[in-house]
């Protein structure tokens, strides 16, 4: 299982877990899977179109998976997809 | 010719009558509010909104701000940024804080025709402490990380901000810790040091050094000027606007030129325009806002060209331009907002303009910016051409890091790379000449 690592803003969601494993063979299947797992993250992850929410960022093994296959992203057994907001820097 | 070159007021004393003021009256900073849903909450050390992951931003109550500013308290207050207490998000200006703003601005009437321009101002932010205009957004956060009681302050650097955040924080007595991309330009890293900054170069691009700085925020509790101090560093760059209005003697020009890195400033420029006009302090007109990009970095000028606000992240910066390499910028779709609400464009600007840009702002103005500064130069050059500039239209560009920070960039595109030795007449380094008038005088004559 692939480790999601969450930010605090998202934790109460997840009883105040940092680290979360889930399954999925995908960046949107682990995205699903944390969302099915924890109810209460899906009004911040998930778009109204499904897409993932404009001020999420998702990095799997620290790439953005905008610079590689976006939510389709193949995700193995000891990766680590990062979720942080996009709204920071510069 | 006689350059003219136009000051805030300088007279009177301290800010000290609108702070006192502003305590007496009801709240004017009415909490945080999420820019994307709308959610509020308290003012406190925070950045995300819990309820859809959006940008907090700090609010104000206006009618409580236009108790106390006016045109006239502005002008009974010392220089600098604090002058616009009000409409800034502290309580009260800091007991400790670098004179940071009240900055030139000078009527660039040589530099212009060589635009296509009828008439520039230069807003002169090279003179900051630190150089640069980013003093004015790290004031407010480290007066803020003052009162939040963090242990150290931090940033993300592409290498202006590391100046601001290291100068900061000596002045207000904090340890400070700048992460940069290892190969950023020297005059920036020896900048940072030599205000007693930890500096932490990380092997990758500036949007590697944000991720990173983002979880490290989070396990350290430091506070990051540009991560969990944003919604506060942000109002800082509104100053810009300010100065602007007050400088042309409270009115606003047509078009207002700036650089877009992570378009945190930009947008606050043109709020600041906005708060002015909702407060009755310049009349409201139309402002037409231009950004410049470096064209190897150009994720914002791409998206306002194709009409959309989907910001694609560029990868690998390819860019001369350090201060302005970032691929995946926070406030882009902001940005691509204004520029077309406002009539204005972003412009991507290759670094052989940036660079001639300079070289002619240096020579014709006797200013001498960083890299970030040619391209805004070549921003007003390109919406001139595309027509977003007009007859007759007074424009104002943002020139807002010093050259020295850049010292190799102005050489692109200089045969043999600057280094061909002067003869006489030639702007450039003569060769070295032995102490004798014999030996000038030879080389005056061309014989050396």
């Amino acid at each position: 299982m692939s480790t999601v690592r969450i930010p605090p803003t998202l934790r109460t969601a997840t009883g105040g877990a940092k680290l979360v494993d889930v399954a999925g063979g995908t960046v949107r299947e682990v995205i699903a899977g944390l969302v099915a797992t924890h109810p209460g993250l899906e009004a911040q992850l998930i778009a109204p179109d499904g897409d993932l929410n404009r001020f999420v960022n998702a990095f799997l093994n620290d790439t953005d998976v905008r610079h590689l296959q976006a939510l389709d992203t193949p995700v193995g057994e000891t990766d680590t997809l990062v979720l942080l907001p996009a709204m920071a820097g510069g | 010719m006689t350059t003219e070159i136009l000051t805030p007021p300088t007279t009177r004393t301290t800010p000290l009558d609108a702070a006192s003021a502003a305590s007496a009256a009801p709240p004017r900073l009415t909490g945080m509010t999420c820019r994307n849903c709308g959610v509020t909450q308290p003012i406190a050390l925070a950045y995300v909104c819990p309820a859809c992951f959006g940008p907090l931003e700090v609010s104000y109550d206006l009618g409580v701000v236009a108790a106390t500013l006016s045109r006239e308290s502005i002008a009974r207050r010392a220089p600098g940024i604090w002058r616009y207490l009000e409409l800034l998000p502290v309580d009260a200006a800091p007991a400790r804080s670098l004179p940071v703003g009240s900055t030139p601005l000078l009527n660039a009437d040589r530099l212009a025709p060589t635009l296509g321009v009828d008439r520039l101002w230069l807003k002169d932010d090279t003179r900051n402490p630190s150089l640069s205009f980013k003093d004015r957004a790290v004031a407010i956060a480290a007066a803020r990380a003052v009162e939040f009681g963090v242990p150290a302050l931090a940033c993300a650097s592409t290498g202006n901000l590391a100046g601001a955040t290291a100068a900061a924080a000596a002045a207000v007595g904090l340890p400070a810790y700048v992460f940069i991309p290892a190969d950023l330009e020297p005059a920036k890293v020896d900048h940072a040091l030599a205000y007693g900054a930890t500096v932490v170069p990380i092997d990758g691009t500036y949007d590697d050094v944000n991720r990173l700085c983002l979880e490290v925020a989070d396990e350290t509790g430091w506070g990051f000027v540009n991560i969990n101090l944003r919604p506060f560093y942000a109002e800082g760059s509104k100053t810009l606007a300010y100065e602007i209005a007050e400088t042309l003697g409270w009115r606003t020009p047509d078009v207002i030129v700036g650089p877009v890195a992570s378009g945190a400033m930009f947008t606050r420029v043109a709020r600041g325009f906005e708060e002015l006009a909702e407060l009755g302090l310049v009349e409201r007109r139309p402002i037409r806002f231009v950004g410049g990009q470096a064209a190897g970095c150009a994720p914002v000028a791409t998206a306002w060209e194709a009409g959309t606000d989907v910001i694609i992240p560029v990868r690998e910066p390819d860019t001369i331009v350090r201060s302005l390499a970032i691929g995946n910028p926070a406030d882009g779709r902001y940005v691509v907002e204004v520029a077309r609400d406002s009539g204005g464009s972003i412009e991507p600007i290759p670094d052989e303009v940036t660079a001639e840009a300079i070289r002619d702002v240096a020579r014709l103005e006797g200013l001498y910016p960083e890299t970030a500064g040619g391209v805004t130069l070549g921003a007003v050059a390109a919406a001139r051409r595309r027509g977003v500039i007009r007859d007759g239209d007074e424009v104002v560009a943002l020139l807002t890091g010093n050259g020295l920070k850049t010292p190799d960039a102005r050489l692109l595109g200089l045969p043999d790379g600057g280094t061909q030795r002067a003869r006489p007449g030639q702007p450039g380094l003569a060769p070295v000449i032995r102490p004798s008038l014999s030996a000038f005088e030879a080389w005056l004559e061309g014989a050396s």
